[in-house]
């Protein structure tokens, strides 16, 4: 059964962690992940939800995870661009839902980009 | 697509792009394994000379491309299993789409991740359509909307990490007896 009280419990959770947010003042990070034909045919859907569960598990406030269309390269999908503030946009290709740790640990955490994992990895071969 | 849940992730966009504020979304599946998965907009709606050219994969409304694959791969899913897509829609009250899956065919897709799916819907659309879901089948039914948790979660969004994985686990736990049968 749905547990209405449970609910209760997550949204005071979250109110006290968006309260987080805002006075640190930190800029968010975003997270995009394509979710047009192609990208739920290539499996986005599994990889938006393992970013939700990991960002969820580590608590990190200042993350935001949202949806966009095709960007036109759909051979290169599940496609995810994550957005650092004050940092260029580095975008990943071929995203797994086993790939999501590592990218949340080293970029998003620590600022580090996967590199094997990008874009211009996969565009060199 | 590998589900069938994932023609309903795909196919929702064009009730959010219509500018839908409710979106009802519903599986029956029958006695005699006929799955029914309806989706019921109250968008922009279509007018007949669009309706009409709606099923190719050559009609969209999107300006980047001259392609839209979304109801005809959704239609070649449905027809390969024996059943067929119908269309309904207006001008200025919505549309109606309606898929038929024979899931006793061999060549029917699972059912698949249902309630994963409503979650990465609502997570894609927190603020607007309002969703609803209902299920139903010889062994129960359910329904959810997200009109009843909205006064509840008061200011906090429904794209929130917490409260996406708590409308995953509970629609799970309910949509399990019901369509548990033809979801794998």
């Amino acid at each position: 059964m749905k547990s209405m009280a449970e609910l209760e419990a997550i949204r005071k959770a979250t109110l006290s962690r968006i309260n987080l947010r805002t006075e640190e003042k930190g800029e968010t990070t975003r997270v995009v992940i394509g979710m047009a034909t192609c990208g739920i045919a290539a499996g986005a859907r599994p990889v938006m939800l393992a970013f939700m569960d990991e960002i969820d598990k580590r608590k990190l406030g200042h993350v935001t995870v949202s949806q966009t269309g095709c960007i036109g390269m759909c051979r290169l999908e599940p496609m995810v661009d994550v957005i650092l503030p004050g940092k260029e946009k580095v975008t990943y290709v071929h995203v797994k839902p086993e790939m999501v740790p590592r990218i949340v640990a080293e970029h998003i955490v620590n600022g580090r980009p996967v590199d094997e994992y990008t874009i211009g990895a996969a565009e060199k071969n | 697509m590998k589900e069938i849940s994932l023609h309903l992730l795909d196919i929702v966009q064009n009730s959010v792009k219509a500018g839908a504020s409710h979106v009802d979304i519903r599986f029956r599946l029958d006695a005699s394994g006929v799955l029914e998965m309806g989706v019921r907009d109250d968008g922009c709606g279509m007018d007949p000379e669009f309706l009409a050219r709606v099923r190719s994969p050559f009609t969209t409304t999107r300006t980047t491309r001259k392609v839209g694959l979304g109801i005809p791969l959704l239609m070649q899913n449905a027809m390969q299993s024996g059943g067929r897509v119908d269309i309904e829609s207006k001008v200025g009250e919505g549309t109606d789409i309606v898929a038929y899956f024979v899931t006793s065919s061999i060549d029917c897709l699972p059912l698949g991740d249902l309630a994963s799916t409503m979650a990465s819907i609502i997570m894609g659309s927190p603020d607007k359509p309002e969703f609803s879901i209902q299920c139903s089948s010889p062994a129960g039914e359910m329904s959810f909307s997200t009109e009843e948790i909205r006064p509840v979660l008061e200011g906090v969004s429904l794209a929130e990490p917490g409260v996406v994985q708590w409308i995953r686990e509970s629609l799970d736990e309910e949509i399990q007896p019901i369509l548990g049968g033809i979801m794998k």
